[in-house]
């Protein structure tokens, strides 16, 4: 064949470039090219190697059968890593569209032996030393990405782009943004059916050729090794085959057809350090080898390409079509002549832009201003659903098992907690630092949803550092282990983004706040601040003030978890202190114009809101709350009796709201004026806290006996159910109380015009005497052993009256008794 | 954004404001003189050399001034994204109909202005939108004095721009498309697909040349407008001119408007980059966008449109304010009822949301402190 330059032998053998087919094909490609990948599939078509030889990690040679199986469906990925230590991995994914994966199913298909000639993986996990960029596994078959940073750093960014993807380098330089469709343009449109289809590669080879004089081998330390390597395998394969296609990055491609004797070859490779690894292959998504998920795979369109090395012609119009598609489903309407404008437009927009083709930015241009109005919202969904893809790849059973099981074995090593098929309990005290270990295991596992243990109720006792669990581990779970083996290589870094992916899909903000505590019980620090962004996030646009005060209690909650913990709970606070200033500025909003099962929803938002915020301690934020509950108690009819009474009562709980400015309030609420629904709506919400008030105040009392018996006869049938249901939640001890006051309803009112300046609902002096016999046992109560003076002693009977219901008869008996007297006294 | 010209050259006697294709001649001839891309029919430049035009740059070519006017500076008319000239420029060319969206102040009638001067040498073809404009400013009127003499005839019809854009093969521009009211919109439907305007009195019509195409301009955020029909709509490739992409662009743009809306009123000059503008800016950018100028928070946005026009009308309020009132210097309290109003416009949700935004945000803002308080009193 006419390709001397791509059909190199290996320059170091003794065997020279043999006519004919004999002899070494380089096929440089661009990692995730679909150009590449047809241009591959058409070389080794015309080539007919008698083996393949590919840029990836050899460990990955007994795995390559896999790749022919049913069960397997790209993208996919091999994943090495350490053997005893997870954490260190490194991905080689493949995509359907990916040329490595083209030339492997080609030799399964033709029966040719594959073999990955890269260094191994060994090495260059060896070579990696900071494990923590586990998330940025090297792009396809180059692990040298994620090799030490010094090497790296000193070339500039030009130099690293060309060294990533110099294809795409050549096709920007050609005034393409698109290197695919360059690549369509500059190599596939421009060969006519009959020509070689080897010819690209070696024009491919030339240029490469010549960026590499210009660029060395572009500040890469290990690229030297690796392509070493690469040569010393060729020589092997060259020796027991007779035509060998090799199938690497482009970059490498001189490299690989430089004369380097082989001993220089070993020289290099000789003292390089290395790991025990394992291999696997994994399944992957279109996702993640698009690079926002910070995997770096180092291509930002999957689905794009997908349908590049899909389409059989005219790729712009079939993907108009299918953008019409999507947007017809989504009830946007396209119609054809829409489709028939983009393509004009996308067309005319190249040419204007001096491209022979319409690549994805030009296409994405024209479907804006055609189909989507201008707006760049359905562009969003066009990019989410078909630019990236939603496409996740399958792995046949028989892969080996993923590390994710090896590190549960680990942890289960380490934590002493064996996987037993039978059910047992189990208690842990958290103080203790193996017991937290545990729980933190379980809860982990119990993200991924591997449901090993249940928790539950404890019996030992209700304390925040206590927890049990019933432990069953069923054989299923196993499966449950390899499928989320997706998520990452251990249990830390798999829950993590389990948590995260949880938090920017979860449904309702009350999924997110719940998922911020299990991240804590979990130990899964690196999650809590996405999920917090989440939740911060959620909750600014969160138009419903329902949610926000749902989400609250168990964000509170969190946060003050988090101070038992004793970790870093400032974000969390900082974002439970938004949420309750979010409640505080739109409950009274929310409260207007509400009916009946409204307003009763409401107060229980308002009121878990009120403990939560008293809970949560933060600066002047339960000053400006209570402004707002004040704000509420004191408005007019748009806001229902229910949540102003209820308002009243928060306040007047926490000592906001003198009992002067409670009693006008009511008066108010209960004056002629309100309809009896909603004056009784006022006071189911005023004494829902208990009645105790309304024995403390006869002022209180007065009003609603005043108020009950001037309700209309018509009106008091509406209003008894109501009535009823209030009191009826009072202590029998207070309801008792109430009634025996009203029965002497006329004294009542009497005192509470002369009790002046006496305690509120009080005679203005003691019964000497009667006070003098409860005194010991007061004294002995509360510890006093020197003499109580009568002041002392009217304290003490005053804290008797609010302190229990059940005694609180007694007492008020007897201040009743006290202001009978001050009565005939006046 | 639009960069008004700051030295107008060959301005005719008398002309307040000259036309694109005057105040820029020297361009547009320069551009011409060098473009040897295939241009359209009936197009002046090609569509290469019309986005030079808009975006402005050197024309490719020796230094040395030669006849083909090359080394010639083509000042930017506009600042922004390249792709959406682009977009525009091909519009026209692929003759469907341009409709440049966007909230007051983003220079859509500029824009199109430039278009046409660029395209077709002539920006004058225009029908202004308002909800009076009738059918006749789209079609054709007639002259009565002549009609009632002699009858219906060519001599008696008095052509619309749009029409006289037809018969030249020219750029028409419709300038607030959405103000028309919705019947006369449609007329032109039958202009834009068939190509054609009957005239049914004379049993005639006049048919689009090549070169014909329209560009309209409409508020895509304001209340109380006519939508588009479906099928006018699907008449027009839709470009959004997005607002001042940096908060320094924006606050630039203010500080110059108010500076030359203030000398009319006699309000004393804007310090400049004055750091009330730079609020007023932040707070509308922010509202605008839903996140906070770090990108760290989320924020509601409300109802009203809150575009950099409104902050222009703002801050000149507020010196009116200041100087009529208090001290002559822009303070918080004197932008903080501006504001309000500007952002509050559905006093129920929007209330709410601006609540929001000054508890969450603004309160806990370094160096904002008397900027909260202000607002706070100005919502009470």
């Amino acid at each position: 064949m006419s390709a001397p330059d791509v059909m190199t032998s290996g320059a170091p053998l003794a065997v020279p470039p043999a006519a004919g087919p004999s002899g070494v094909a380089l096929l440089g490609v661009r990692h995730h090219g679909p150009g590449s990948a047809r241009a591959v599939r058409a070389a080794l078509d015309a080539y007919r190697p008698g083996t393949v030889l590919i840029e990836g990690p050899p460990e990955a040679d007994p795995l390559v059968g896999l790749a022919a199986e049913d069960g397997m469906r790209p993208p996919v990925a091999l994943l090495a890593h350490v053997l005893d230590d997870p954490a260190r991995a490194a991905f080689w994914p493949f995509a359907e569209f990916s040329p490595e994966w083209v030339a492997i199913r080609w030799a399964a298909g033709h029966g040719v032996p594959v073999t990955f000639i890269d260094l191994p993986a060994a090495h260059s996990l060896a070579l990696r030393t900071t494990p923590d960029e586990q998330d940025e596994p090297p792009g396809e078959g180059s692990p040298d990405d994620g090799s030490p940073d010094d090497g790296s750093s000193d070339g500039d960014e030009a130099v690293q782009a060309l060294r990533i993807d110099p294809l795409a380098v050549l096709a920007e330089t050609a005034g393409y943004d698109d290197p695919e469709r360059w690549w369509e343009d500059a190599v596939e449109h421009r060969s006519s059916s009959g020509a070689d289809p080897l010819a690209p590669f070696a024009a491919l080879a030339e240029a490469m050729g010549a960026l590499r004089e210009l660029y060395g081998d572009g500040g890469h330390a290990d690229d030297p090794a690796r392509e070493a390597h690469m040569r010393l395998r060729i020589r092997d394969a060259r020796r027991t085959h007779d035509r060998v296609a090799v199938v690497c990055g482009a970059w490498h491609v001189p490299a690989l057809a430089r004369p380097v004797t082989a001993t220089a070859d070993r020289q290099l490779l000789r003292g390089l350090p290395k790991v025990k690894v394992e291999m696997t292959w994994v399944p992957w998504t279109h996702r993640r080898l698009s690079r926002h998920s910070g995997y770096g795979a180092g291509i930002d369109s999957p689905g794009w390409y997908g349908h590049l090395f899909g389409a059989r012609d005219r790729p712009v119009t079939r993907w108009m079509t299918k953008v019409a598609g999507l947007l017809r489903a989504e009830d946007l309407p396209v119609s054809s002549a829409h489709v028939i404008e983009a393509v004009r437009l996308a067309d005319t927009l190249a040419a204007m832009r001096g491209r022979p083709l319409a690549g994805l930015s030009e296409t994405t241009d024209a479907i804006r201003a055609v189909m989507c109005d201008g707006s760049d919202v359905p562009l969003a969904l066009i990019r989410d659903r078909l630019v990236v893809g939603d496409v996740l790849g399958e792995v046949p059973d028989s892969a080996p098992a993923v590390p994710l099981a090896r590190d549960l074995t680990r942890e289960q090593r380490r934590l002493r907690l064996k996987p037993e098929a039978l059910e047992r309990e189990l208690e842990l005290d958290l103080r203790k630092e193996t017991d937290a270990g545990r729980s933190r295991l379980l809860h982990r596992l119990r993200l991924l949803g591997i449901d090993w243990g249940e928790q539950v109720r404890s019996r030992a006792g209700t304390g925040t550092f206590r927890e049990s669990w019933r432990l069953r581990w069923e054989p299923e779970l196993a499966i449950r282990v390899a499928e989320a083996g997706v998520w990452g290589t251990t249990l830390l870094s798999a829950a993590t983004a389990k948590a995260e992916e949880g938090a920017v899909h979860a449904a309702a903000l009350a999924d997110v706040t719940a998922l911020a505590e299990r991240c804590l019980v979990a130990g899964l620090p690196d999650a809590l601040p996405v999920v917090m962004r989440v939740l911060a996030d959620r909750a600014a646009l969160e138009t419903d003030v329902g949610h926000l005060a749902q989400a609250l209690p168990a964000l509170v909650r969190s946060a003050r978890y988090g101070d038992v913990r004793g970790t870093d709970s400032a974000a969390l606070h900082k974002v439970a202190e938004g949420l309750a200033e979010r409640v505080c500025i739109g409950l009274p909003p929310a409260c207007v114009g509400l009916d009946a099962d409204g307003a009763a929803e409401m107060r229980g938002h308002a009121e878990a809101a009120h403990r939560a915020i008293g809970l949560l301690q933060a600066d002047g934020l339960l000053d400006r709350w209570a402004v707002m509950l004040r704000g509420i108690a004191e408005r007019d009819g748009a806001i229902p009796g229910l949540l102003r009474g209820s308002a009243t009562r928060l306040l007047t709980d926490d000592g906001r709201l003198d009992e002067e400015a409670a009693a006008r309030l009511m008066a108010l609420a209960l004056s002629p004026g309100t309809p009896s629904a909603e004056a009784a709506a006022w006071l189911e919400g005023f004494l829902a806290g208990g009645g105790m008030l309304l024995i403390h105040d006869e002022r209180l009392l007065a009003l609603v006996d005043s108020w009950l018996a001037a309700v209309p006869t018509a009106a008091f049938n509406d209003v008894l159910p109501l009535l009823r249901r209030t009191f009826g939640e009072f202590e029998s001890g207070v309801r008792r109380t109430v009634g025996e006051l009203v029965r002497r309803g006329g004294s009542a009112g009497r005192s509470a015009a002369a009790a002046g300046e006496a305690v509120p609902g009080f005679g203005a002096g003691f019964d000497e005497e009667r006070v003098a016999a409860a005194l010991p046992v007061l004294r002995l109560l509360l510890g006093h052993t020197d003499e109580g003076l009568a002041d002392d002693a009217g304290r003490s009977d005053r804290s008797g009256t609010t302190g229990s219901g059940t005694t609180g008869s007694d007492t008020t008996g007897s201040g009743t008794t006290g202001s009978g007297t001050t009565g005939e006294n006046g | 954004m639009a960069v008004m010209p700051t030295d107008i050259e060959d301005a005719p006697e008398g002309a307040l404001r000259p036309h694109a294709e005057e105040a820029f001649a020297h361009e547009l001839k320069a551009l011409a003189a060098a473009d040897d891309r295939p241009r359209p029919s009936r197009w002046n430049l090609s569509p290469w050399a019309v986005a030079l035009y808009i975006l402005g740059g050197t024309l490719p070519g020796g230094t040395s001034r030669t006849k083909s006017g090359g080394g010639t500076v083509i000042t930017p008319k506009y600042v922004g994204p390249r792709r959406i000239v682009e977009v525009a420029v091909t519009t026209l060319a692929t003759d469907r109909a341009l409709l440049l969206l966007g909230v007051p102040g983003t220079a859509k009638t500029w824009v199109s202005e430039h278009l046409a001067a660029a395209i077709s040498g002539d920006s004058t073809l225009l029908v202004q939108g308002t909800a009076g404009t009738p059918e006749e400013a789209i079609r054709y009127g007639w002259n009565y004095a002549e009609l009632l003499t002699n009858g219906p005839s060519r001599r008696a019809l008095v052509s619309s721009p749009v029409m006289r854009a037809m018969a030249e093969g020219r750029i028409a521009r419709v300038e607030e498309l959405t103000r028309i009211p919705a019947d006369v919109q449609d007329s032109l439907i039958t202009i834009l697909s068939e190509k054609t305007l009957p005239i049914p009195e004379l049993g005639s019509e006049t048919q689009a040349v090549r070169g014909f195409n329209l560009i309209a301009t409409a508020n895509d955020r304001d209340r109380g407008v006519n939508e588009l029909s479906s099928a006018l709509r699907r008449r027009f490739n839709t470009v959004v001119l997005p607002l001042p992409a940096s908060a320094e662009d924006e606050i630039d743009i203010v500080t110059r408007r108010v500076d030359q809306l203030g000398r009319g009123l006699d309000l004393p000059a804007v310090p400049e980059g004055a750091d009330e503008i730079r609020r007023v800016v932040t707070v509308f950018r922010e509202l605008r966008a839903g996140v906070t100028a770090d990108g760290r928070t989320k924020v509601k946005s409300p109802s009203g449109t809150l575009s950099t026009a409104e902050a222009i009308s703002v801050v000149t309020n507020g010196l009116a304010l200041a100087a009529h009132f208090g001290d002559g210097v822009l303070r918080a309290g004197d932008v903080a009822a501006g504001i309000l109003g500007a952002v509050v416009r559905d006093p129920a949700a929007d209330r709410v949301i601006w609540q929001e935004y000054l508890e969450t945000v603004v309160r806990e803002r370094e160096g904002w402190k008397d900027f909260y308080r202000a607002c706070r009193e100005a919502s009470a």
